[in-house]
């Protein structure tokens, strides 16, 4: 009766929200002119404008807030150039480095992740340490547990979430449940430490263990719990010039180093290095 | 036909399969071939692959369950609002799958819709278990499911059914010897697209339910994770995908086309 006839839907011409049309495909005019049109603006719209010069930074998850605001100093500061930041779990950044990502200035969480970069021969400039930053546990709004300290988070029934080992901030805070001898069954391992902080402001998690800097910066939902000086970790951020990088690139890299630099990193919570 | 110049077509074609091909070359020339049993049985590898089989399979029976009644619907009944229907049982195919995710946390979450309330009443959370891996892998597989049984469903004639019953078979008799066997290449193939979009899922995971082995971290999760500190680990989960994925085109060639 029907010969052969494919079971796959799309196939038959059955669409969704279009009318029946199962003896035949509905003719749909697609231009190509149109796709073509669309194709060249998606690639030209990718540079810069304005005769300005594209730095592009690839910087740990924890320094969003940070080198946002860097960036738009930096720019103001220096007109002539255009900062592009490229924000990921540091190791994320490794990884897309090493596998030929194009990118002028790189800033870790851990001098571990950044030896990668150095050891896969990428580095032009550096490592330099920027910045330090410490761990804090974030809580919801009002601290409804009472967390006060590491040791409050091995508490049973208590849904924690801490990043995972593969990120600076989970061996951050593998080293700092170490020193106070606790042990705590995580709920979750998230990809970066900002994954962390946005699980407990969602309400999601009772608490996680992220940097001080992710909590300094004060938003509604969460609340900051120090950990305490013994068990606290001492998280050292570098920032580096990477190879095929020109003389304009290091000039953000010197403007992070600079004082004003310093100031908006000191706002956004981290120390200085 | 004749006004496209073959060479054009020949070169696109070409183009075409190199695209699709090469990265599963690769893949298979970069495998840890020589590491490949000592790797399966590493203990990160066997968690992640029996997760991810035992929270696929549950997803797709779920997707069976909850699609199936609806694909009947669809193909069988007139109703005034059956095109948004439709279009809201399509929905997760489209729709990205991480913003699946967030969605599912703002329902299902503890201060979701519908966790919420529950959260409070029995204190029962659905995030960062294993439960919620089978939600998220269920939402995002249930529309292969819906789709291809109702463009089976629709290639059942009636009017079989119609004559069954007049030679006194029962409604349920009707259905398994008359409507079942014809539905069944496209059950099939619904429920192996299903399973393998299940299998693979990644965004509604790590969104929803998070990420802990043996729990949740499901294989497409490892793959990610592992890429940084044990890349061979990484190959050999990812060859395990993509065998799986070949085995559901190879099984669902059979099914591809019916005969009626």
């Amino acid at each position: 009766m029907r010969g052969l006839v494919p079971t796959i839907p799309w196939a038959t011409g059955v669409s969704v929200g279009l009318p029946d049309s199962q003896e035949q495909g509905v003719r749909r005019p697609a231009p190509l002119a149109l796709v073509a049109a669309l194709l060249l603006a998606a690639c030209s719209g990718g540079g810069p404008g304005n005769g300005t010069e594209e730095v592009m930074v690839f910087a740990a998850a924890s320094l969003t807030d940070a080198f946002e605001e860097l960036a738009v100093r930096f720019e103001q500061d220096q007109p002539r150039w255009r900062v592009t930041l490229n924000v990921a779990g540091s190791q994320v950044l490794a990884q897309q480095l090493a596998a030929g990502a194009d990118a002028d200035v790189v800033a870790t969480a851990d001098e571990r992740t950044m030896q990668r970069i150095v050891d896969a021969g990428l580095v032009a400039d550096g490592p330099r340490a920027f910045a330090t930053n410490r761990l804090a546990i974030a809580v919801e709004q009002g601290n409804p547990h009472a967390i006060e300290g590491l040791a409050d988070l091995a508490r049973d029934g208590l849904v924690v979430v801490l990043a995972t080992e593969q990120v600076p901030a989970g061996r951050y805070t593998a080293t700092a449940l170490d020193r106070a001898g606790v042990t705590v069954r995580p709920a979750s391992l998230e990809l970066d430490v900002r994954q962390v902080r946005a699980k407990v402001a969602l309400g999601e998690a009772d608490a996680g263990v992220v940097y001080a800097s992710d909590v300094a910066v004060a938003a509604g939902d969460v609340e900051a719990v120090p950990v305490a000086g013994e068990h606290d970790v001492v998280a050292t951020y570098p920032i580096a010039v990477l190879d095929g990088a020109g003389p304009g690139r290091r000039a953000f890299v010197a403007f992070v180093l600079s004082d004003a630099g310093r100031r908006v990193l000191a706002d956004a919570g981290f120390g200085a290095p | 036909m004749s006004r496209v110049p073959a060479l054009a077509l020949g070169t696109l074609v070409v183009a075409a399969v190199a695209f699709l091909v090469l990265p599963v070359v690769g893949l298979v020339v970069n495998a840890p071939w020589d590491r490949l049993w000592s790797l399966v049985r590493s203990r990160s590898v066997l968690d992640a692959l029996r997760l991810s089989l035992v929270t696929s399979v549950v997803a797709t029976a779920v997707a069976l369950l909850l699609g199936a009644p609806l694909a009947w619907v669809l193909a069988r009944r007139e109703f005034p609002g059956k095109r948004l229907l439709r279009a809201l049982a399509v929905l997760p195919m489209v729709l990205p799958p991480v913003v699946g995710g967030v969605a599912l946390l703002l329902t299902l979450g503890r201060r979701g819709l519908v966790g919420g309330p529950l959260f409070d009443a029995t204190g029962v959370s659905i995030p960062f278990t294993t439960a919620a891996v089978v939600a998220a892998q269920a939402f995002v597989a249930m529309p292969f499911l819906v789709v291809t049984l109702e463009s089976g469903l629709k290639l059942v004639d009636v009017r079989l059914e119609d004559v069954a019953a007049t030679l006194g078979a029962g409604r349920w008799q009707a259905f398994r010897r008359v409507t079942l066997p014809i539905v069944a290449p496209s059950l099939g193939a619904g429920l192996a697209l299903s399973w393998a979009r299940a299998l693979g899922e990644f965004g509604a995971t790590i969104t929803f339910a998070g990420n802990l082995p043996g729990r949740t971290r499901t294989l497409p999760l490892a793959v990610f994770l592992d890429l940084e500190r044990e890349p061979e680990a990484a190959y050999l989960m990812s060859l395990l995908l993509l065998a799986v994925s070949l085995a559901v085109l190879v099984a669902l060639r059979g099914r591809l086309w019916s005969r009626s």
